[in-house]
């Protein structure tokens, strides 16, 4: 009967053990992926989301602090050639041919400090002319050197760094020099590279960072922290080359995770690059990745755990209900029994009662006869014999009516009642036991009980569960229960029933009218005092208990004279 | 008051029961009449003088509390104790409020009914 009642809970056709398993297995692993793939997305979004907001926020500064390097470098190179320029500009090949003259420009610019070393001029052949300076360089021919083609194409030139005739790096600044005769001479300025280093390190960085000028063909032009020395090639592979700032991530010679950030020079060969490790440049990014993923796997242990605790409990209460729906259909299935056999007892009660009447009557009359005629042979032995009759009619007709009493349980019927006398169907009922038993029963009813208008059946079904599990708690040979009736005054009646039983615990006692709730293991099913105790509230009555453990057990009910159901019509009581 | 001058009227299809419960009662001095269903009960009562009425309520035909009805409307004063074959006692306590004296179980012990219809002819 319980095929058509499957929940769609359980559409795996498997032993209830393995399908709780089952169900247990499949929820938690689809709350699980429903809680994770999100909470992963999220992680892997932010990762990347942050991540590249960080390398925009550490490059910005990177591609910042190049420009302003390179601008500074711009300008120092363009003034010591606007200088150049201007001498050229403003003494005549003749004076500066003079050595008084150039000495005296020279000594004027040291003292201004801007790094000049010597001054030179050479003629249209390359011959150096006027030299005034540390090194004795007259005489010598600079036809075939870069720096005086160069000037001769250009107007002007700034040359890279080099070592030149004094070991000591430094570059060379040329301008042409026209003379009066169209001539084109060039005069020549060496500048020490001491400004360089400066620049660089006013440029404040971190001790793992490295900043240096190379040329275009990746010569040093300046001292590296990690990449070798002025005029050494570099090892590194620079962004493509560029005036605007552009920085690229790589890995350098020793394997490092690096950011290179570079900018050319507009004015000459010159690029300045800055190198700073990716460990210092992500550090932050590095610390807020490994709090994320700590985070994150917190969140993964706690909700692993959260779905495992709430997955079992949710199968636990779907067990429970199925128990407690299982055993709701067996107390109906027990109650649909009840009911067939009571109508059936019923109809059988009430079709013997008319033939019992008649033989009732008919014996009664042989009695009157036997009673009223004069002596006559056998006239005792007559008399005993209708008198056992009439016996056997009443037992059949003690019968009848506790088989009609108990038919009547299954219908609700509202009508004046004698409390008394259902207590005494129902201890007839449960006569046997207590003769089996020999049990001590003590019944102690008031005379004057006040007939009250209630529903028979259902009481009849209340006094037989609570005298029924009083019974079932006291010792055979040793038990007694006690039944006693009282009015109340302008109340009711109250109904106590009282047993010498092993009493009920004290953590127990507030669950005693709950539903299913049983200390009877497999006999119980857990529902006889929660019927009583719905039975009687629902007749707007009162039902409570007092025990003591090893004493036993006290069941008070009170009744109200008329139900709510009752009140505005008219019940005569029965007398 | 003396047994010969009691008139009992007597209404139940059950033939057997009714005539034998007439002749107990009779035994006792009883004047019994029998009537075999509700319609020729309630004629009786109108065409004759009785003291008192047993009634069974389960009749084929006009029923015992219809039967009751009738009897209250033309005949109010006259007690009727009423028989019912069934355990139920609600059609009893219907016929009660329907102005019944009282309503007995079959089968009868007739010397609880005998005190009954002394009660019903004695008030106090």
């Amino acid at each position: 009967m319980f095929k058509n009642l499957k929940s769609p809970l359980f559409f795996l056709q498997k032993t209830p053990r393995t399908r709780y398993t089952v169900l247990n297995r499949n929820i938690t692993i689809i709350m699980l992926l429903i809680t994770i793939i999100p909470l992963t997305c999220m992680l892997v979004i932010n990762n990347f989301q942050y991540k590249t907001h960080l390398r925009n926020q550490i490059m910005a500064p990177l591609y910042a602090m190049s420009e302003k390097t390179r601008h500074s470098f711009e300008i120092f190179m363009d003034q010591r050639l606007a200088i150049v320029r201007f001498i050229s500009a403003t003494y005549s090949v003749e004076n500066l041919g003079s050595k008084q003259v150039i000495q005296k420009i020279l000594s004027s610019l040291k003292k201004e400090r801007y790094g000049f070393v010597d001054i030179g001029l050479i003629n249209a052949k390359g011959d150096l002319v006027s030299y005034v300076g540390p090194y004795s360089l007259l005489g010598k021919n600079y036809s075939e050197q870069i720096s005086f083609q160069e000037t001769q194409i250009k107007g002007q030139y700034i040359s890279n760094v080099f070592l030149g005739y004094r070991k000591y790096p430094h570059i060379v600044i040329a301008v042409q020099v026209i003379k009066d005769n169209g001539e084109t001479w060039v005069l020549r300025a060496t500048i020490d590279t001491d400004f360089f280093d400066n620049l660089i390190s006013s440029m404040g960085l971190e001790r793992s960072s490295d900043a240096f000028l190379v040329n275009s063909a990746g010569i040093l032009q300046t001292n590296s922290l990690y990449y070798g020395n002025t005029l050494e090639k570099c090892p590194l592979r620079l962004p493509s080359n560029g005036y605007k700032s552009r920085g690229i991530e790589t890995k350098d010679g020793n394997n490092r995770d690096i950011i290179i950030v570079s900018s050319g020079f507009s004015i000459a060969d010159y690029i300045l690059v800055i190198v700073q490790p990716q460990s210092v440049a992500l550090k932050s990014w590095y610390a807020l990745k490994t709090e994320m993923i700590i985070i994150f796997l917190i969140s993964l242990t706690i909700i692993i755990f959260a779905i495992i605790q709430m997955t079992a409990v949710l199968i636990k209460r779907i067990k429970t209900s199925d128990e407690h729906r299982e055993n709701v259909l067996i107390e109906l299935q027990h109650a649909q029994k009840l009911s067939s056999i009571g109508r059936l007892a019923a109809g059988v009660a009430h079709e013997i009662n008319n033939p019992l009447a008649i033989i009732n009557e008919k014996a009664g009359l042989m009695m009157d006869l036997i009673e009223l005629s004069t002596q006559f042979n056998q006239k005792s032995k007559f008399s005993e014999l209708t008198k056992s009759i009439v016996t056997s009619v009443d037992r059949c007709r003690r019968i009848t009516h506790r088989l009609l009493g108990f038919s009547k349980r299954i219908d609700v019927k509202i009508e004046p009642i004698q409390i008394n006398t259902i207590i005494h169907e129902v201890i007839e009922f449960l006569e046997k036991d207590i003769l089996y038993r020999k049990l001590e029963v003590n019944i102690n009813l008031s005379d004057s009980l006040v007939p009250i208008l209630s529903d028979h059946g259902q009481l009849q079904q209340v006094f037989l569960n609570l005298l029924t599990n009083a019974f079932a708690v006291v010792e055979d040979g040793l038990g007694r229960v006690d039944i006693e009736t009282k009015n109340i005054q302008n109340k009711g009646v109250s109904i106590k029933i009282t047993d010498n039983g092993g009493g009920i615990p004290k953590k127990i006692i507030k669950n005693i009218f709950d539903p299913f709730f049983t200390t009877k293991k497999d006999k119980g099913t857990g529902l006889g005092l929660s019927i009583s105790y719905g039975i009687i509230t629902k007749l707007g009555g009162e039902i409570f208990v007092e025990s003591e453990i090893g004493k036993g057990s006290v069941f008070t009910i009170l009744l109200p004279e008329k139900t709510n159901e009752m009140e505005g019509k008219n019940g005569k009581p029965e007398n | 008051m003396e047994n010969q001058k009691i008139n009992i009227l007597l209404i139940d299809d059950e033939e057997e029961f009714i005539s034998t419960l007439a002749e107990r009662l009779e035994l006792r001095g009883y004047q019994c009449r029998t009537a075999g269903d509700g319609e020729s009960g309630i004629q009786m009562i109108e065409n004759e003088r009785f003291d008192i009425a047993i009634l069974d309520l389960m009749m084929p035909g006009l029923n015992g509390l219809d039967t009751l009805r009738q009897i209250k409307t033309t005949n109010k004063e006259l007690p009727v104790i009423l028989l019912t074959g069934h355990g139920s006692t609600k059609d009893g306590m219907e016929g009660m409020r329907l102005g019944a004296f009282d309503f007995l179980i079959k089968p009868l012990d007739i010397y609880v009914l005998i005190e009954k219809i002394k009660s019903a002819l004695n008030p106090q």
